[in-house]
């Protein structure tokens, strides 16, 4: 939670990835027998497993309609048929949560993945070419990782209005800066490297080059980042949903739900919890993951984060 | 040094500029004419076509981007932040009224947090691989996975609605504090407590502690004097950048405990449409940023003298 509602972010705080010395890090085999052996890792990933399957598989797991509407079924209490109660609209809250996985779990990796994109790409072409193309875009990625991401997203969202467009936008926007400073760190003392100045001088093109040789080295603290990152997307659309601004209701999105549910905070807590649950389950469990797979994958990547020994 | 501030003051210039345009672009593409918005409320009857006119024309709607652009930020550096759709009054003055609130209860939440983290992480590092360092590091973990609204609520259900001993929300009494103060810190703590292992993990194993140790000083010395005050160095970034972005809006839990603050305020704005609130409030915010990273600089530059040459540029953030 405290990402989210400090608006900071630890990984801001991380040494610059380029700054070490030693072997850059590269996708290893064994790389899944090694995580294998770490127990929380395991559990992260069993986790996030649970709630990948609930989304793929949500309209087996439910008996009820998520949406639909049941006045007679109004805010039923756990039983058989209803394994969570109901909602104050009759709606199966079991259902809603099960079809939320597909929107909370859904969005944020299609997010995660467009700021990943646009984060390499801009990283990729800032570290290559240097210059003063570089030197603009790091300041750019100054300004947006000292700036709290919370205050961008609701400035975002709250100036061109909610919907899933601008929920996107505001991701990509508050985020891409960070997996750019990681990535031009890398492609910087990548660049200094015998085997691309070899096909620099055998007359490769930029294109290729970047691809080809810079592209797969930077894959390992990429996918670090992303396992993190999908955790703190989460968090973020749980957060907009929770104001309001998220996707629309009736939509069976976990942090609208909790929206939904403020009003019968007094009365019917369940509602709350339920929906809490999940979002902390889910981010727990990408934690738990990128935190495994970046001890694995790259020991450097920011030690300062959660570990140091 | 005061020079050094200077330097430091003129680096953080760009950045502010970065935001300050970043605002602007919001400006542009908010929805709406704020020609009809502001002309609409102020008279009873729809603006003519005449009226609006003049009213682009006198404020310089119509300017290219550039000009009204320089114009926003030399209105921005001496304060104008622009007028309120909803009150008509100066938005600096409606943010600036409503940060006493927020600092009411954002200070003692980093007090606390600062007092837990330093209990936790000095504990966790000592006994490194202990139980409860392996305690302390799941509970970081999970703390920074569970939202602070969630967690809000849960000791909201626990402590007001089922125990009856804390009222929901509101502010009046002290007991009011309670619940949003825990909140808050309990949502910084996890940060700070790991940055604090991870510092004073490092101060152990530097050379100078095993000289105090071979010098045959008392462990208390060792790790009080020596190793805690400098792992301490760290902590001051974090907790002024944590003061800061809590200042600007302890959004969540003044949202969830309906307490009357700045975070409040600019939600309430976002439903009201209130666009020159929202894109003042990131001016604001950027503003506090930028005055408390200098702060911070100045502050590492009287604690830490391995800092003092410093040589400027993107460093040190």
């Amino acid at each position: 939670m405290a990402a989210e509602l400090a608006g900071l972010d630890m990984a801001t705080m991380v040494p610059d990835a380029a700054s070490g010395s030693g072997p850059l890090p590269v996708v290893r085999p064994g790389v899944l027998r090694r995580l294998r052996r770490d127990r929380l890792a395991v559990a992260g990933a069993v986790l996030v497993g649970v709630f990948v399957l609930a989304a793929v598989f949500a309209p087996l797991l439910a008996r009820h309609d998520p949406i639909e509407v049941a006045a007679l079924d109004r805010l039923l209490p756990p039983s058989w048929d209803h394994p969570f109660g109901t909602d104050h609209l009759g709606r199966d809250t079991f259902s809603r949560i099960v079809f939320g996985a597909r929107w909370s779990l859904g969005t944020a990796v299609v997010a995660t993945t467009l700021v990943m994109v646009v984060g390499v790409v801009v990283g990729t072409v800032s570290g290559f070419y240097g210059g003063r193309l570089d030197a603009v875009i790091m300041r750019v990625v100054d300004v947006l990782l000292a700036f709290p991401r919370l205050v961008l997203y609701l400035a975002i969202v709250g100036t061109l209005g909610a919907g899933i467009e601008n929920l996107f936008l505001a991701l990509v926007i508050a985020s891409w800066a960070e997996y750019a400073r990681i990535v031009r760190g890398l492609v910087v003392s990548l660049k200094q490297r015998p085997f691309v100045r070899a096909s620099l001088a055998v007359g490769a093109r930029d294109l290729r080059l970047m691809v080809r040789h810079i592209l797969p080295n930077v894959v390992a603290p990429v996918v670090v980042l992303a396992s993190l990152q999908t955790g703190q997307t989460i968090l973020a659309l749980a957060a907009l949903g929770f104001f309001g601004l998220g996707v629309e209701p009736p939509t069976p999105e976990w942090g609208t739900m909790i929206n939904e549910s403020r009003l019968f905070l007094q009365t019917e807590p369940g509602l709350m919890l339920w929906p809490g649950l999940a979002i902390s389950l889910t981010v727990i469990g990408f934690n738990l993951l990128g935190d495994g797979l970046r001890d694995v994958l790259d020991p450097r990547l920011g030690r300062s984060k959660h570990d140091k020994s | 040094m005061i020079a050094f501030a200077a330097r430091r003051a003129l680096a953080l210039v760009p950045t502010w500029l970065g935001i300050s345009l970043l605002a602007f672009i919001l400006s542009t593409a908010s929805p709406g004419d704020p020609a009809e918005i502001i002309l609409g409320r102020r008279q009873e009857e729809p603006p003519t076509p005449q009226q609006l006119d003049a009213f682009r024309e006198q404020n310089g709607l119509d300017d290219p981007f550039v000009v009204q652009y320089a114009r926003w930020v030399a209105d921005a550096a001496t304060g104008d932040l622009g007028t309120s759709y909803r009150s008509g009054d100066p938005v600096l003055g409606e943010l600036t009224s409503r940060v006493p609130g927020t600092l009411q209860i954002v200070v003692p939440a980093v007090a606390l947090a600062v007092v837990l983290a330093l209990a936790v992480g000095v504990l966790s590092a000592l006994r490194r691989n202990s139980f409860a360092d392996h305690a302390s590091r799941v509970g970081a973990l999970v703390a920074d996975s569970v939202p602070s609204f969630v967690l809000a609520y849960l000791l909201i259900i626990v402590f007001s609605v089922e125990l009856g001993w804390l009222p929901v929300a509101g502010r009046g009494s002290v007991r009011h504090y309670v619940l949003p103060v825990t909140t808050l810190a309990l949502a910084v703590t996890a940060g700070m407590m790991r940055l604090l292992r991870s510092s004073l993990l490092d101060v152990l194993g530097e050379d100078y502690m095993r000289t105090a140790k071979a010098m045959g000083l008392r462990w208390g010395t060792i790790h009080l004097r020596y190793a805690l005050r400098n792992a301490l160095i760290p902590m001051v970034t974090l907790a002024g950048i944590t003061l800061a972005s809590l200042a600007t809006g302890a959004i969540i839990v003044e949202t969830v405990f309906a307490w009357p603050g700045v975070g409040q305020y600019v939600i309430g704005s976002i439903f009201d449409h209130d666009y020159p609130v929202i894109q003042g409030f990131v001016v604001f915010t950027g503003t506090i940023f930028v005055l408390v990273n200098l702060a911070v600089d100045l502050a590492y530059h009287r604690l830490d003298p391995r800092v003092r040459p410093v040589s400027g540029g993107t460093g040190g953030r």
